[in-house]
């Protein structure tokens, strides 16, 4: 066994046990446990814990490396997936906080007094939760694939049961704190390799301000500027002004990125866990410190990932990589199926061009950029194992803590909740982890043929979270008067679209070559792509319910009157369930 | 707590001068201006392009902190516990 892979082994096995061992010894006892972790986290801690859950494989192995390859279009993530923060601070988390609930749906079940809306609710969520655990699924393949160096579709595999049994064990309370020690882990892994590459590559050791300073080679030329004159000589889009698809897809993008981060079931559930209301307004800072930690990070890994693989495949014009000379990374990453070759001149020589005809580097998954990072620019063993057990602590905590909530969804909301009241809480947690069964598996198929990158499918699932759920929770605290029908009405109408226009360019839940209405050309509605069409769905939804409501008229006094009680921040109780 | 309608209306207007700046410093600089402001330099950055992927998320930052303290202060004036 080489020394790279002893590490690799070292770092994976070690953070895992420490994981394990954290969820045994804080396991759920109860349903309380399960769901909200008893009421009795810190914001400190919430924040933290939020952050993990929130940093998952889209933003640790995925992002950086659409950024690479996107230059300035790939901002979108990066103000989307930070700003809708701002919206959740100030208009959701407080006054949710204040009702109290376990739940989302039980939220809107109270609010719009009605078990259709719960319902509704449940199934929206579902939606986008599962489509999230597909992207996921994708990144636990990626990093499990090149840590074992086998197959992405084994890789895969393995990985649904390493999360399957990390999942089903915790429940809140585990993952909760189990969250804090991947954060910590996940936080070195990033920024250890971006502070090493940036003192390489510019000699200032902060990645954000490196990114912003000249070369280290004495040539006194911008990193920035030398990137872009790379890229735009063989063909590429300029990096720091590429854009992507239009001002108005990238303006749609942003905004669904934003409003489905503040109607995400499995973010909103951590407001729960606070103890005030006043702490739930401290959670959300504090877990946009801990996200904003590695996403001023992000743009610097992409670039100089992007300048060093550049660097490496021709490393001064006219003078190409020999393909038998080829790097160890390179050949570790064939192994995967993720980076392919095909010497279509016959040189022996590798050309990376933006010619498809011409390009030699026929597959580079913009989602091993991040894990492929730290060997392309030669950093130590202990660097590569770092971002290995930090990919995959990524990849694990998310899928877990979205997995407790689908699984919540329909042990809590639905069975208890709607169909079987008198169920016993053993019973739930059991149909809760069957539930997470069943979520695994189907993610996990739907895995072996992602609809996209990781962070791309991730971006449909916000898209479906922000186009139902957000409109639905901000109408029932901002408009005291907004019916129950009206609200059900704009739900369906808003994740109806959506779903209808994603579903037509990716086919019916992801499954490929399900287009209902034939081809009608991508991207038809205004330019505006299916991972960004969200912030349409949202407006419908809104648009719909103000105008059911004339219909319906106003909702009746009792409710205005918890809409009341929820404004003022005194007397919030511990999260109760009835 | 005594005036409920005044302590939403003060929330209300906090809220929106947040929002106003929440949309200025991404929307705005960061995509809608993003060309104009790129002429301009922050080192190697293109403004623009610092405040989309790097400004953005700072001011960000700033707003959540500012927005709790104001409305710890909020919450104190109109005799709020908890």
């Amino acid at each position: 066994m080489d020394e790279l892979k002893l590490y690799t082994y070292i770092a994976v096995f070690g953070t895992f046990a420490l994981y394990f061992g954290i969820a045994w010894w804080a396991r759920a006892g109860s349903t309380s446990d399960f769901y909200v972790a008893g009421g009795g986290i810190t914001p400190l801690q919430n924040g933290m814990a939020i952050g993990a859950d929130w940093m998952s494989a889209a933003s640790f192995i995925s992002m950086a490396g659409l950024i690479a390859f996107l230059g300035y279009g790939g901002s979108v993530f990066l103000m989307g997936w930070t700003g809708g923060y701002v919206l959740l601070a100030m208009l959701l988390a407080p006054y949710m906080r204040k009702h109290g609930k376990f739940t989302v749906p039980e939220f809107i079940s109270d609010r719009y007094y009605s078990k259709t809306a719960r319902i509704v609710a449940v199934v929206c969520l579902i939606i986008a939760s599962v489509t999230y655990v597909i992207g996921q699924m994708k990144g636990v393949g990626v990093a499990f694939s090149r840590f074992l160096e086998v197959d992405y579709d084994l890789g895969l595999v393995i990985g649904m049961v390493v999360v399957w049994v990390y999942a089903v064990l915790g429940g809140m309370k585990g993952i909760t704190y189990t969250q804090i020690a991947q954060y910590v882990v996940m936080i070195f892994a990033y920024t250890i390799p971006a502070v090493f590459i940036s003192l390489q590559l510019t000699g200032n050791p902060i990645p954000q301000l490196g990114l912003g300073s000249t070369l280290a080679d004495g040539s006194g030329v911008y990193l920035l500027d030398k990137l872009d004159m790379v890229v735009t000589d063989l063909g590429f889009k300029e990096y720091t002004t590429s854009n992507m698809g239009g001002t108005l897809n990238m303006f749609a993008y942003t905004m669904s990125l934003m409003i489905g981060t503040a109607g995400l079931p499995h973010v909103i559930m951590r407001f729960f866990t606070v103890p005030s209301v006043q702490a739930a307004r401290q959670s959300a800072g504090y877990a946009l410190v801990f996200i904003a930690l590695l996403y001023t990070v992000a743009p610097a890994v992409g670039a100089m990932a992007r300048f060093n693989l550049m660097n490496t495949i021709e490393p001064a014009a006219g003078e190409n990589l020999v393909y038998d000379e080829r790097p160890q990374w390179f050949k570790d990453w064939e192994k995967t199926g993720l980076l392919q070759f095909e010497d279509k001149n016959g040189d022996g020589k590798v050309q990376y061009t933006a010619d498809a005809a011409t390009n030699e580097m026929v597959k580079v998954d913009r989602d091993i950029m991040v894990l492929a990072n730290p060997a392309i620019a030669n950093l130590p063993n202990w660097v590569i194992a770092l971002v290995a057990a930090g990919g995959l602590a990524a990849a694990l905590s998310t899928a877990a803590g979205l997995l407790l909530a689908i699984s919540s969804s329909v042990s809590h909301d639905l069975m208890k909740g709607v169909f079987v009241p008198d169920m016993s809480e053993k019973n739930e947690l059991l149909a809760g982890r069957v539930t997470m069964t069943i979520a695994i598996l189907f993610a996990g198929y739907l895995g072996m043929n992602p609809p996209g990158f990781a962070a791309g499918t991730v971006a449909l699932a916000f898209g479906l979270a922000a186009s139902s759920i957000f409109p639905a929770l901000m109408m029932g605290i901002f408009s005291k008067k907004m019916s129950g029908k009206a609200a059900v009405a704009g739900m369906i109408a808003g994740i109806g679209v959506t779903m209808l226009y994603v579903f037509q360019h990716k086919g019916i839940m992801f499954i490929p070559g399900t287009s209902f209405l034939g081809d009608m050309g991508p991207n038809w509605f205004f330019g505006i792509s299916p991972n960004a069409f969200g912030s349409v769905g949202a407006l419908v939804n809104f648009a719909v319910a103000f105008a059911m409501l004339k219909v319906t008229g106003p909702a009746p006094a009792h409710i205005q009157d918890i809409v009341d009680n929820m404004r003022i921040p005194s007397g919030a109780g511990a999260a109760h369930d009835h | 707590m005594e005036n409920k309608e005044a302590y939403w209306q003060e929330n209300l207007r906090l809220i929106f001068i947040c929002l106003a700046i929440w949309f200025a410093v991404s929307f705005g600089l960061g995509l809608l201006l993003v060309e104009p402001l790129n002429a301009i330099r922050l080192g190697g950055y293109k403004l623009g392009f610092w405040f989309a992927q790097q400004g953005s998320i700072y001011s960000f930052l700033g707003l959540i902190f500012w927005y709790g303290a104001k409305m710890n202060k909020l919450d104190q004036k109109y005799h709020s516990e908890g």
